[in-house]
């Protein structure tokens, strides 16, 4: 008896599927349940973001920004600020730096709570998803008091922030990060230890290391392959060198390193670092300082270009601004973390079992916004 | 048999008037609305009961029904009511591309498959529909009709995730279908009889002389034929063939309004059956747990009723809670681990029946 084989079939995975994270289309050739190529098209959410900054000033960007990443605005708004202030050479205040750090590790927390929700829900497990999002929501109440805007912040201006802030904030962080830390090992256990998730989801998707890194992989899915790299700890920027935390890496705990279950674990990990960060940036958090202080009246930075990396939630966020001395960029290029997670797919999610792709795409947490652009 | 006592008591009273052709059609439709009423009640119910169980298990609330204008009434139990409400009011699409008499007919097949094995189900001593000496194999048999209708709806719905939901049901269900009977044969060796009036009546006498507490095998027998039937009725951890994040909605996705009520309708309406099954097959069905106590009628399908939704209650508790399988692991499972331990099951049975029942 030999093998059947079968016609493949081409199927369209996407652009409305509830587990493509927004609208990307996949095009995928399948024999059965076996898909054997993966080719993504990207484009349903362009929103010209890079032109657009081309036309507006420096300050009109960073709503942009917030809009690229819609979940985790707090760490764009970050990135732009710090590479506009590294090209006009600015220096913020501490209590400025510190407040940013706060801000962009309580959106490290709600993004990956987010990532390892949902990806939960993609392979059915929907309440683990919902006891999360119940816990970003107290972080997103967070946020409302200090800017108002629940999902868009626009919060980090270049030189300083639009709000100091508010009274009560800080205990209100506190009173968070005392009830969600024990939460973190309920998570773990309800999801990261369930036996069916464990089969769903360790030795399948393996990124070894080498091949995350020729694609380009950052983040938490390099992290998971086992490479220690972090840029808050390898090239540190704002005032991270400041602080005392571990970078959690993939160690094939249940699988192989770089297993999709390493990528679920490596986030909750950082969850951990995260909380630990924001305790410290709270503990020292400097009494006085005006946040508005070193900001400049006009924002006219001179000729040259600069690229500035920083960590976000996805992994290394770096925008590229070139300046020819007016008040408008005159281009501006963003380097997007999950652009490069979605083009390892193919690589590292081809031959496997059509469950098994949406579950590789789910652990490797794209946003699309940021993807288009 | 029920049509019997109807038909004689229908007999008695307007015989002179109509012919006994009429009085035995309608003392054959009097059950059958009574049975489609209770199914249509239960599913209220169990919907209900899912969204509060779910809330509960998920850190919400769930329907609550507060405020001022149109709600969904006190604890939000009209909730159900507003849904199957809003389904039927739905628009009723037919892709143009489907095959449009069977992409009707499935969700009827399946429907039928779920309301016939209802006839079977013994509430009382004599609260059945239809007696058969061969009630148990008469409901794995019209369950069976499940599968096809999925494989109908999967194939006429002439769209690939269909296709795909389909094809995975028609694998799991077949596949399912044998542990399940296979732990079913246990009970039948105990009781020595495929009738499940008599199966509930050879438990008779207390909770320890359910089939269930009978021997050690039988616990086991009665764990692989919960899962099996978890399986039979797609849920999760079995969802797959309409495994939402995956296949958008599986065999289901072409479906809306009243067509996909029916199939929602089924759903539950075949997890109670399964659950039925196993209330009387290992749980003494309607008979109560003391011997001779609480045991009138009225009480025996109280008894019958509990069990079953204690055990609906379980597939719910289990559907918020796990994640779910992968093809292959399903099968795996299935063929690897159930079956063998279903088979060990019977000789086992059948040994410790020998050796210490005889």
């Amino acid at each position: 008896m030999g093998v059947v084989h079968g016609q493949e079939m081409v199927l369209n995975i996407g652009p409305q599927h509830p587990a493509t994270h927004g609208v990307l289309r996949l095009q995928v050739k399948t024999d059965g349940e076996v898909i054997s190529e993966i080719t993504p098209y990207l484009g349903y959410l362009h929103r010209c973001f890079e032109k657009h900054c081309e036309n507006v000033t420096y300050e009109q960007v960073i709503p942009f920004t917030d809009r690229c990443d819609y979940l985790a605005s707090m760490t764009m708004n970050f990135g732009y600020v710090v590479a506009v202030e590294k090209l006009m050479d600015i220096k913020v205040n501490d209590r400025v730096q510190h407040i940013r750090v706060i801000m962009a590790e309580l959106q490290r927390i709600a993004s990956h709570l987010l990532a390892t929700g949902v990806f939960g829900l993609d392979l059915g497990a929907f309440t683990p998803f919902l006891h999360m999002l119940r816990d970003r929501e107290r972080i997103i109440d967070l946020f409302e008091m200090t800017c108002g805007a629940r999902l868009l912040y626009n919060y980090m201006w270049v030189g300083g922030l639009s709000h100091d802030l508010p009274k009560g904030f800080v205990e209100a962080t506190l009173n968070f990060l005392d009830y969600f830390e024990p939460k973190i090992d309920e998570f773990e256990n309800l999801l990261g230890h369930n036996k069916i998730f464990v089969e769903r989801t360790a030795d399948i998707g393996i990124m070894p290391a080498e091949v995350a890194i020729n694609f380009g992989v950052t983040g938490p899915n390099l992290r998971a392959s086992g490479v220690n790299w972090d840029l808050r700890k390898d090239d540190p920027y704002s005032i991270y060198d400041k602080f005392d935390f571990n970078v959690p890496v993939g160690q094939g705990i249940k699988g192989t390193v770089g297993d999709s279950w390493d990528r679920f674990y490596v986030r909750l990990q950082e969850i951990r670092e995260s909380v630990k960060i924001v305790r410290q940036a709270i503990d020292q958090l400097p009494k006085d300082g005006d946040v508005h202080q070193s900001m400049p009246k006009k924002i006219r930075p001179p000729k040259g270009s600069i690229y500035s990396r920083t960590e976000s939630p996805r992994g290394d966020l770096g925008y590229y601004i070139e300046s020819d001395g007016s008040d408008t960029p005159s281009r501006l290029k963003m380097r997007s973390p999950a652009f490069t997670a979605l083009g390892v797919l193919d690589e590292i999610a081809g031959g496997w079992l059509m469950s098994d792709v949406l579950a590789i795409l789910g652990s490797l947490d794209i946003v699309l916004g940021e993807i288009d652009r | 048999m029920t049509v019997d006592y109807i038909f004689d008591f229908l007999t008695g009273l307007l015989g002179g008037f109509l012919g006994s052709d009429y009085l035995l059609l309608a003392s054959m439709l009097i059950p059958c609305l009574a049975i489609f009423g209770f199914i249509t009640i239960y599913a209220l119910i169990v919907i209900y009961a899912e969204l509060k169980v779910s809330s509960f298990i998920q850190d919400k609330v769930g329907p609550m029904g507060q405020g001022v204008g149109l709600h969904a009434g006190k604890w939000g139990l009209l909730q159900p009511v507003a849904d199957a409400l809003k389904l039927l009011l739905k628009e009723d699409i037919i892709p143009s591309s489907a095959d449009r008499p069977l992409f009707i007919l499935a969700p009827f097949m399946i429907f039928i498959g779920a309301f016939i094995s209802f006839v079977a189900i013994p509430f009382g001593e004599s609260i059945i529909v239809a007696d058969l000496n061969i009630g148990l194999f008469y409901i794995l048999g019209v369950g069976s009709i499940a599968v096809l209708s999925l494989i109908l709806a999967g194939w006429a719905s002439n769209n690939k995730w269909s296709l795909y939901g389909g094809m995975r049901s028609a694998a799991q269900i077949v596949s399912y279908e044998i542990p399940a009977g296979l732990s079913l044969i246990v009970v039948i060796m105990l009781a020595g009889t495929l009738n499940l009036q008599d199966i509930i009546k050879y438990q008779e006498g207390g909770i320890f002389n359910w089939i269930i507490f009978d021997n050690p095998f039988v616990p086991i027998a009665f764990v692989v034929y919960f899962i099996s039937a978890l399986a039979e009725v797609n849920r999760t951890p079995f969802d797959l063939p309409e495994s939402e994040s995956e296949l958008v909605a599986g065999f289901a996705t072409e479906y809306s309004g009243m067509r996909y009520a029916f199939f929602f309708l089924s759903e539950y309406a075949n997890m109670f059956v399964v659950s039925a099954v196993a209330a009387a097959g290992f749980l003494g069905g309607w008979q109560s747990p003391f011997d001779g106590f609480m045991s009138t009628p009225a009480w025996s399908v109280f008894w019958m009723i509990s069990k079953t939704g204690f055990l609906i209650f379980v597939m719910i508790w289990l559907r918020w809670t796990l994640p779910r399988l992968r093809v292959d692991q399903l099968m795996n499972v299935c063929w690897k681990v159930f079956l063998p331990i279903a088979l060990l099951n019977i000789f086992g049975v059948a040994i410790w029946t020998v050796v210490f029942n005889s």
